[in-house]
């Protein structure tokens, strides 16, 4: 029978940046706190300690910084007729585990989304029409806009020591910048990273073609920080291994070096680690959550009773819970109707590979996660999409989080895959190859969605939650546009060959191939509780002291690493809870 | 081909060791070790211990062996997978939670899918690689009346083309599933930190001119005109 513990002001699920902000905000305004992780404790030390950290088999092959699939995963299929089928191995995106999550295994592009990207909706319509908009594309407007959201993003980059140019600091427009920026408050916490060859050579590219180059928003420490925590950050030594790894160094900001050497000396915070929360409980009329049930470390069944629920599991496990525990209506494609799952989104990312001879020194091995060089001029705006022929834009980069054999050696295309030749090509790229990558926008459609499986289960006996994604004719046309451009870019640096992964007409979504980690929606803030699960701030509109902090909010995905997003919108949900809800619980937004 | 002087060899050990069974070892492949400049960092105090299967026997051990000298031989440009040790990394890593399904979904139902979807069989990496080889060689010995080991360069290259590509129906298993984590194992191997089995004197790191696991390039992120100049160095702290 359930443990039931003693009841406490909030409990909070996952304990990545999300649920570490909240944490902070949640015991600076006094509240006592616990908080669950299904994972290991982690810290710099002895979890990110050189040389272990560094082993790219461990890291990259037995997965150590990830999610384990064996206990928990998804299952996938294209269509909402087709039976869905485990993720059984880590392929196309990569949850993270354990304190930190995947704010610890991330590579540091930390962007904010421009003020556009907040109403996409009324901001297509009103450019190119209503009819421009595909029937099945269900995109809608953020509730909330750029400038609500500033001082957060802004917050949150101090918080991380991002590293970057401003483009534009109240509304006066700065050189070296992205041009196309929303205004910032003030500059960057620190200057930019140096450029390694390949970000240095964008530079030239983009100019060339006419683009406006600017450093990626890298939080990746350039220099020694110290944040508004009093976290102390080293300079970022350019180790190679950001994408899946731990930072050795305090250079990469996660929630282990940038917020937990705070929370971890509170009072009213407690960290449970290795326990797995099955569900939140809802009191009788359903209107309320009682707290949540978990299994502790010795896997007993227990009852934690909470006055808040916070739920900052990564974005696809915060949508399970609220499937698993009735919060909120499961949303049905066929009529439309209910709003859990709705609008699930991803990422349209593709690369161009290059190879040079042996007189370009890439140096493939030297890698900053969020460091590198980028271009706005096909995103946002700027992008004419009449021309174009699709919704959403995208940008191109050169970024270089490391490379390493065990990861994988990219050789011309056309090279056997074993034998001498594939020796010998694998020889002569290693050290003259890099790549620039497209990160396209990725719309919401009636049909992709996420919902409980009827046949799988968790290692807990619960049903595994089911993702129902394919690409689109429209993220298939800006694939293609956007790796042409890209191509076009790439010439002006005359490589001896190059080749670029456009999407295929009729192709589908490949779950074996890493794309992106940024799985987003299925619990979407809105404006109306008929097409969204959480209101603006991040609250349910059916349980209002649960609130889903996450990517899972985005109603569709813009052309950015959504991390910087995700923590100025935590900050944001944090403000409303400390300023309005603690004073006066109950719901924040009239539905 | 520079292998072609090394077939007697191997062959000679292959007929050795499973006349010899159980007693198999690798300490007698008589492949030339590469030649290298001689630095007490690396250089091993006395001649290895010969190294003992744990996992594979006799049948399935020169089946790796000869994989493997297939997939990555010795060759001008670098060493050899059989040298560098990837049949004893295979013979371990298999052994690991990893290789019997650690960090895998393995729960039924197991539904065909479109290759989109991945794998979704229910054997793990080690018995995937353990029934592959059972299932190619049964393959071979019918076709061609003799173990994989025991066949010529050129046919051994030829049926290992053919599983990649598909083309081969093995009884039990894909020959395309098996072929394909083959493959990775066998480059796991040889990439790996030597202290996984093989990457022996990280010479498969010098080939392709990795630094190991020196992870600091602060001084060198801006170096344009010349090439990276230190060696690789490896998880026990050793320089290549």
């Amino acid at each position: 029978m359930a443990n039931i513990q003693p009841k406490v002001d909030a409990v909070i699920v996952g304990m990545g940046w999300t649920g570490a902000i909240l944490a902070k905000e949640l015991t600076d305004a006094g509240l006592n706190v616990v908080a669950f992780e299904r994972g290991a404790d982690r810290d710099t030390q002895p979890d990110f300690a050189y040389p272990r950290v560094v082993d790219e088999l461990e890291g990259s092959v037995h997965r150590r910084y990830l999610q384990s699939l064996a206990q928990e995963t998804v299952t996938v299929r294209h269509t909402p007729t087709a039976t869905a089928v485990p993720y059984r191995q880590m392929g196309s995106f990569k949850p993270g585990t354990g304190v930190g999550g995947a704010g610890s295994h991330w590579s540091g592009c930390h962007f904010r989304a421009l003020p556009e990207d907040f109403k996409l909706r009324s901001n297509v319509e009103q450019r190119y029409g209503r009819n421009f908009i595909p029937q099945d594309m269900t995109i809608q407007d953020f509730p909330v806009s750029y400038d609500d959201l500033e001082p957060h993003f802004d917050h949150f980059e101090y918080v991380c020591g991002t590293s970057g140019k401003a483009g534009v600091i109240n509304g006066v427009k700065q050189p070296g910048g992205n041009p196309f920026e929303g205004s910032r408050s003030r500059e960057f916490p620190l200057g930019p990273n140096p450029s390694y060859l390949g970000a240095e050579m964008f530079y030239k590219a983009a100019r060339e073609v006419g683009y406006n180059p600017y450093p990626i928003p890298a939080s990746n420490a350039s220099a020694a920080y110290v944040n508004p925590y009093g976290c102390q950050m080293g300079p970022c030594n350019f180790c190679g291994f950001c994408s899946d790894y731990g930072c050795l160094n305090y250079s990469k900001a996660s929630p282990n070096a940038c917020i937990l050497p705070v929370l971890r000396l509170r009072k009213q915070f407690e960290l449970r680690t290795h326990s797995q929360v099955l569900k939140v409980n809802l009191d009788s009329d359903g209107k309320k959550a009682t707290g949540v049930t978990y299994l502790d470390a010795q896997g007993r069944e227990c009852e934690q009773p909470a006055e808040l629920v916070l739920l900052c599991a990564f974005s696809l496990y915060n949508v399970h819970l609220m499937l698993l525990s009735g919060v909120g209506k499961p949303y049905d494609p066929a009529s439309g109707e209910g709003t859990v799952g709705r609008n699930y989104s991803y990422q349209n990312l593709n690369r161009v590979m290059m190879f040079f001879g042996k007189d370009t020194q890439a140096n493939g091995f030297i890698g900053i996660g969020g460091g590198g060089t980028t271009i706005d001029d096909l995103n946002g705006n700027q992008l004419d999409n009449g021309k174009a022929g699709f919704v959403g834009g995208g940008i191109i980069w050169a970024r270089q989080p490391g490379s390493g054999p065990v990861r994988g050696v990219s050789v011309p295309s056309g090279t056997p895959n074993w034998g001498p030749q594939w020796k010998k090509a694998a020889a002569d790229a290693f050290r003259h190859s890099f790549y620039y990558e497209v990160q396209g926008a990725c719309m919401s459609y009636r049909q992709h969605y996420l919902s409980l499986d009827p046949t799988y289960r968790d290692a807990f006996g619960r049903p595994l939650l089911r993702m129902t994604f394919d690409w689109h004719d429209n993220e298939i046309k800006a694939s293609q546009f956007l790796v042409n451009k890209a191509l076009d870019m790439c010439k002006v640096l005359s490589p001896q060959s190059m080749a670029g992964d456009a999407k295929k007409a009729g192709g589908h979504y490949d779950i074996t191939k890493y794309q992106s980690t940024h799985t987003c929606g299925g619990a979407i803030m809105g404006s109306d509780p008929k097409t969204s699960a959480l209101n603006r701030y991040l609250q349910s509109w059916d349980v209002h002291n649960v609130f889903v902090i996450g990517a899972n909010a985005f109603p569709q995905n813009n052309g950015y690493n959504p991390t910087g997003m995700v923590g100025a919108l935590a900050y944001w949900a944090a403000t409303a809870i400390r300023e309005q809800y603690l004073k006066k619980p109950g719901p924040l937004v009239q539905a | 081909m520079s292998d072609d002087a090394n077939v007697p060899a191997r062959r000679d050990f292959l007929r050795k060791s499973l006349t010899l069974i159980p007693v198999v070892t690798l300490a007698g492949t008589g492949l030339p070790r590469l030649v290298q400049a001689a630095e007490p960092a690396t250089a091993p105090a006395s001649p290895e211990a010969p190294y003992q299967p744990t996992l594979f026997n006799a049948q399935q051990w020169a089946f790796v062996v000869a994989a493997c000298d297939r997939l990555i031989p010795a060759d001008a440009t670098g060493p050899g997978a059989v040298e560098s040790g990837v049949p004893q990394f295979l013979d371990r890593h298999l052994q690991t939670p990893y290789a019997n399904g650690a960090i895998w979904y393995m729960q039924g139902p197991f539904l065909e899918a479109a290759p989109e979807f991945g794998y979704q069989g229910k054997l793990n990496l080690k018995e995937i690689i353990q029934v592959g080889i059972k299932a190619f060689d049964a393959f071979c010995q019918t076709a061609d009346g003799k173990a994989f080991a025991e066949l010529p360069h050129p046919r051994q290259e030829e049926l290992l083309k053919a599983a990649e590509g598909g083309k081969l129906e093995l009884d039990s298993i894909s020959a395309k599933l098996f072929f394909s984590n083959l493959l990775n194992e066998v480059r796991n191997g040889y990439f790996a930190d030597p202290s996984y089995g093989a990457n022996k004197d990280m010479a498969a790191w010098k080939m392709i001119g990795y630094p190991g696991v020196r992870a600091d390039f602060t001084d060198w992120v801006t170096v344009r005109d010349k090439p990276y100049p230190l060696g690789p160095v490896d998880l026990a702290g050793r320089r290549g």
